[in-house]
Formats: structure tokens, C-alpha cells, sequence
């Protein structure tokens, strides 16, 4: 029995779904490049759940974005490799990335899920473009049968199918939303902020979806700035700042003992319905975030960072390994 | 009593000919007393900001009464009603003139209009409302309002409305489109001022920061007050079914639900 968890665990840790390495995209302006996501790498293990937490701003949803190669202008791709089942993303032509990995592979709940379906039309219509992008000779009874399942998956009656979108609450949407992204049966799905236009009960609910999700063996991408809704589902926890990734590990020893100095700040500003909380102050970060037009020549939290010395303003730091985390920081 | 609100109703008629009546605000009643923070706790649809409103003259309750300082606010002239009840909203971007040539100092101007002061003077009051608030008046004043951040724009909203030196503040969501390392400046800050003596209504959806801030906290429900009491006793010891699910259902930081994986 023992051998059994062993080797499971084992698997568990060579089966990497998906590899990130030095990933690189531009936003491109009239007064030049801004840098939203410069130089992100991490790996992600199939059954994953990595929560990605920042500021708004900090390139989350750019991120996210190039993760699916849905790469349009002004939003370039610069460098940097996104390896999805060890196929590399951007070795392939926009057309195929469309046709092979997108939905397939990977697939996005994006932001405004919530305004994410056409108005105009039934769901189950707006679900058979969706089916016949991939395939085209489907008949509608049977994308029907694959849509009922999913819909079922996430809590929702089949009898949604046949609604207009504005016929749903928001947290219907919401669900409505994610159950199409997993048509196609995808190996990783990026969730980008699902709960944070939803009351409470609602983003309960949301969070149950997602967990069924990993239990179905989907890789879930939560991306956040909300860390108390994170650290309910994710198994690892990446926190970045200002287009870079200054921080990642297990959640548990994140959420207990951040080691980046821009961690332990974003720690201490959370307020939560715990009686330490109203106990002490909550602090805020001095400043404000770099211009990504310009940002820092060093370290990007350094003008910010009260530990910064001087070589956090000439030299951005890589990510170090300490115990099984990563940290971008010269000090620790 | 600052302020005492009676049986406030509001009902909303919909359609055209044969309207639905929607309660907004149900006979809701509470008080606030001088130099303390009121948090109004509820989802979206539970008639919060259908209450601000009314507290804050723009729209005329269908039954009931509101009473400043034991006289009904329909009484008291406007625009001393204003220079007594001042409010911050949500959005700090759209709460300004978007137009791109007014600056900062045009927004910190305006209140002048409920005052009589003198030019000099004016300047005067503006420099020290702004240090007061933890802002540079040498760095913010000839700005205009898209280089500031959300958190420097809330407090300017703040400063706008501590300019008039009103008694009661009404704070609709004001953290809600900030960041979480500068939202604690802003909440931070209003509890400095109800230290100061001000009172403070305030209202959100997010019941771990009415917890942080507020002294007395009022749940509201479909136009209903269904909880009330000290922070203390709402959150560790509801009454109403409605407040134990909420606070069970508030995700928390050092603990993960209970019920979660069914």
C-alpha cells in the first residue's frame, strides 16, 4: 500500500501538464512597450489548482491570455515558450493554436464572464458555434446531449440550454460560462477572477463547481487579487507584482510564512472576518506600482520594498528555491 | 442622536401601466449617534444604497422619516443640509469630471460653494485637509485626475467632502475599486476621522471590512434590517439566518470551509 502512494506520488510529480519558461508579452502603445508579463516561468501538475494573486495591474490577466495564445493587438507575444502536454504553444501557426489547443487543451473563463454571452442568443445556440468551430458535421441533438452533461456537471438543469442569457442570475452565468468552456474537455482551464462580481453565497457555490472540476481532473488556473477566496481551493500560490512572479508555493506556507517582502505586505493589508484582524491595524503598502512603460532598472518592488539595499535597484532578481518555494528577492 | 431614520420605506414601481411595486427599502429604522461608524452590510439588490440615497436627499422615501439632529431633513434648507452630510462613492474614476483639462485643484474648489471664504483662505484649507489625509499638496494639487491612483483619488474624494467639515459621512462602497494594499489607507483613515468625532455611515457588501471598521453594524436583507447590535455581537453571535449564512459563508484567511467538499 505504502509503494502504491509512493509511486503515486512520484507520477504525480513527473507528470507536469503544463510548462512555463521565461514568457514574455508586450502590450504595444503609442509611447512604446508596456511590460505586463516579462519573464514568467512555473509548472503546474496535472489536478492542479495554482491560485495566481496581484494587485490590478500586476499582468494577471495578460497572463492569462498568452496562456491560450489568444494573442491579438495591441497584445504581443515576445518571447518564451508555454508547453501544454509537452506541445509548444507558439511552435504552432494562430490558426492551428485555434484549432488544436484552444478549448481542447486549454481552455479561458474569462473576466466578464458575467457579460461573456451573446445577448441575443439561446445558450444552446451560442454552445453549437462553439461545438462546430471544432467540429463541423455535429448535429444539434447530440452537441445538446454533450451540453446537458456538462451543464449537469456544474449544478445547472438542462432546461438552461433552451434560456436567453439575461434569463439567468449572475452566479447561472457564471456557471453557464464555465460549463462551456469544458465542451471540449479540456486538460487545464484558467478561471480569471470567477467570484469577484458575485455576493458571497454565490462565489460559495462557484468555488464548488471549481472543485469538482479538479476532482474531474482538470488542471485549474484561479487567477485573483482576492487571497482569502484563493486559499480555499489552491493547492500552490503564485503571487506577482508588476509583471513578474515574485513568489511561489504551496498556499498553506505562503498564506503562513511569505518570505518576499511584497508578500508579507500583501499579507498583512488582508482583512478577514477574524477577531485577530480587528485586533491590529491593517497596513498598506507605501507608493504605488511602477509604470510598466518604465519600470525599475532592479528588483520592480524596490522603490516601494522598506528592505531594499543597493543592489535591488540594479539587478532584477531571479527565482530562488528555498525549501521548496520560489522567490524572486536578493534578501532572502 | 446625529441621526435618526423612522419606518424609512422606499417602493419602486416598475412597467408602465399595470406596475409591479418592488420594495426596495422595507420600514427600516436605526440610529447614529455622534463619532461612530455604522456599517450597512447586505448583497447587491438588499436596498443599501436605496437608503444612502435617501439619507442623502436624492431620492424622496415613499413613507417614513429621516431626522438630523432631531429635525426632519426635508425641513433643513439643501445646502445646509450638504454642508452637514457629505458622501463618498464607489467609483473614484467616475466621480470626477472625466473631461481631461479640469484638474484636482477644480474638484478641491467646488465645495467652497456651500462656504463664504476668502480666497486666501481657501488655499489654506485645502493645503491642510490634504495633509490631514495623509496626501502631498505639493505633489497632488495641478494634477489632473487620471495621473492619480484609485487610492489617492478616493482620498481626494474624502478631502473634497472634509472640506465642507461635515458631521456625517456616508461612504457608499468606497473601497471597493481599490486595490487590497491601499484599501487599508482609506479604511484606516476613516477610522481616524471617527476618532476625530465624525460620524461615519458605512455602507458595503463586504462583511470582513464592515467587521474591521465599523462599531455597530446593521445587516440588511430584501429591504429589510434583519441583524443590528456592536460589531462584536452581529459577527460572533447572529440572530438572523440570514447573517449566520453570510458569515459562513465569508471566505477567511487562516481557515479553509468546512463544508466545502462535499
Amino acid at each position: 500500500m505504502k509503494s502504491l502512494i509512493l509511486d503515486f506520488e512520484g507520477d504525480k510529480v513527473m507528470d507536469e501538464i503544463l510548462i512555463v519558461e521565461g514568457l514574455k508579452g508586450f502590450w504595444r502603445t503609442r509611447f512604446g512597450y508596456i511590460k505586463a508579463v516579462d519573464d514568467v516561468s512555473f509548472n503546474m501538475r496535472r489536478t492542479e489548482v495554482v491560485g495566481i494573486v496581484g494587485e490590478s495591474g500586476c499582468g494577471k490577466s495578460t497572463l492569462s491570455r498568452l496562456l491560450t495564445g489568444a494573442v491579438e493587438p495591441p497584445l504581443q507575444y515576445i518571447d518564451g515558450k508555454v508547453l501544454i502536454e509537452g506541445l509548444d504553444l507558439y511552435s504552432l501557426s494562430p490558426r492551428e493554436r485555434r484549432k488544436r489547443v484552444n478549448g481542447k487543451l486549454i481552455s479561458l473563463v474569462p473576466q466578464s464572464a458575467m457579460n461573456a454571452l451573446n445577448p441575443t442568443k439561446k445558450i444552446i445556440d451560442l454552445i453549437v458555434d462553439v461545438v462546430r468551430e471544432h467540429q463541423p458535421r455535429c448535429s444539434k441533438e447530440e452537441i445538446f446531449k454533450i451540453a446537458a452533461e456538462k451543464f449537469r456537471e456544474v449544478g445547472l438543469q438542462p432546461d438552461v440550454l433552451d434560456l436567453y442569457p439575461f434569463e439567468l442570475s449572475g452566479g447561472m452565468r457564471q456557471r453557464a460560462v464555465i460549463a462551456i468552456s469544458i465542451l471540449l474537455n479540456p486538460k487545464v482551464v484558467i478561471t480569471d477572477e470567477p467570484t469577484s462580481a458575485l455576493d458571497v453565497s454565490t462565489q460559495k457555490v462557484i468555488l464548488n463547481v471549481l472543485w469538482r472540476l479538479k476532482r474531474m481532473g482538470i488542471s485549474l488556473i484561479f487567477i485573483t487579487h482576492d487571497i482569502a477566496t484563493v486559499r480555499q481551493i489552491s493547492d500552490r500560490m503564485m503571487v506577482m507584482y508588476a509583471g513578474k512572479v515574485v513568489e511561489i508555493g504551496g498556499t498553506e506556507s505562503v498564506i503562513h510564512d511569505p518570505l518576499h517582502p511584497y508578500t508579507k505586505a500583501l499579507m498583512s493589508a488582508v482583512i478577514s472576518l477574524e477577531k485577530e484582524i480587528r485586533e491590529k491595524q491593517i497596513k498598506s503598502i507605501p507608493g504605488a506600482p511602477p509604470d510598466l512603460l518604465n519600470p525599475p532598472l532592479g528588483c520592480r518592488f524596490s522603490p516601494r520594498c522598506p528592505y531594499s539595499t543597493a543592489i535591488c535597484k540594479k539587478k532584477s532578481p531571479p527565482l530562488k528555491d528555498i525549501n521548496g518555494r520560489s522567490v524572486a528577492c536578493w534578501m532572502v | 442622536m446625529l441621526l435618526k431614520v423612522e419606518n424609512l420605506s422606499k417602493i419602486y414601481r416598475s412597467g408602465f401601466i399595470r406596475g409591479k411595486p418592488i420594495k426596495a427599502v422595507d420600514k427600516i429604522s436605526f440610529t447614529v449617534k455622534a463619532g461612530e461608524i455604522v456599517s450597512l452590510v447586505g448583497e447587491s439588490g438588499s436596498g443599501k444604497t436605496t437608503t444612502s440615497k435617501m439619507i442623502l436627499r436624492l431620492l424622496k422615501p415613499t413613507s417614513g422619516s429621516i431626522l438630523f439632529e432631531n429635525k426632519d431633513i426635508y425641513s433643513i434648507p439643501k445646502f445646509e443640509y450638504w454642508r452637514n452630510v457629505q458622501a463618498i462613492f464607489q467609483d473614484p474614476y467616475s466621480s470626477f469630471n472625466p473631461t481631461p483639462f479640469y484638474k484636482v485643484d477644480r474638484i478641491l474648489k467646488l465645495p467652497f460653494k456651500l462656504l463664504n471664504t476668502s480666497k486666501n483662505e481657501m488655499e489654506k484649507i485645502i493645503r491642510n485637509t490634504l495633509i490631514n489625509i495623509g496626501l502631498d499638496p505639493d505633489d497632488i494639487l495641478g494634477r489632473y485626475p487620471h495621473e492619480l491612483s484609485g487610492g489617492q483619488m478616493q482620498r481626494i474624494l474624502i478631502a473634497r467632502c472634509l472640506i465642507v467639515d461635515p458631521k456625517l459621512l456616508l461612504a457608499d462602497e468606497p473601497t471597493s475599486m481599490i486595490d487590497a494594499s491601499t484599501r487599508a489607507i482609506v479604511l484606516n483613515l476613516l477610522k481616524r476621522l471617527r476618532d476625530e468625532g465624525k460620524s461615519i455611515i458605512f455602507i458595503t457588501h463586504d462583511i470582513s471590512q464592515a467587521f474591521y471598521i465599523s462599531d455597530r453594524m446593521l445587516v440588511m436583507y430584501k429591504g429589510k434590517i434583519v441583524d443590528e447590535g456592536p460589531v462584536e455581537e452581529v459577527i460572533f453571535n447572529p440572530k438572523h439566518e440570514y447573517t449566520k449564512r453570510l458569515i459562513k459563508d465569508v471566505p477567511k484567511l487562516y481557515e479553509k470551509f468546512e463544508d466545502f467538499h462535499e
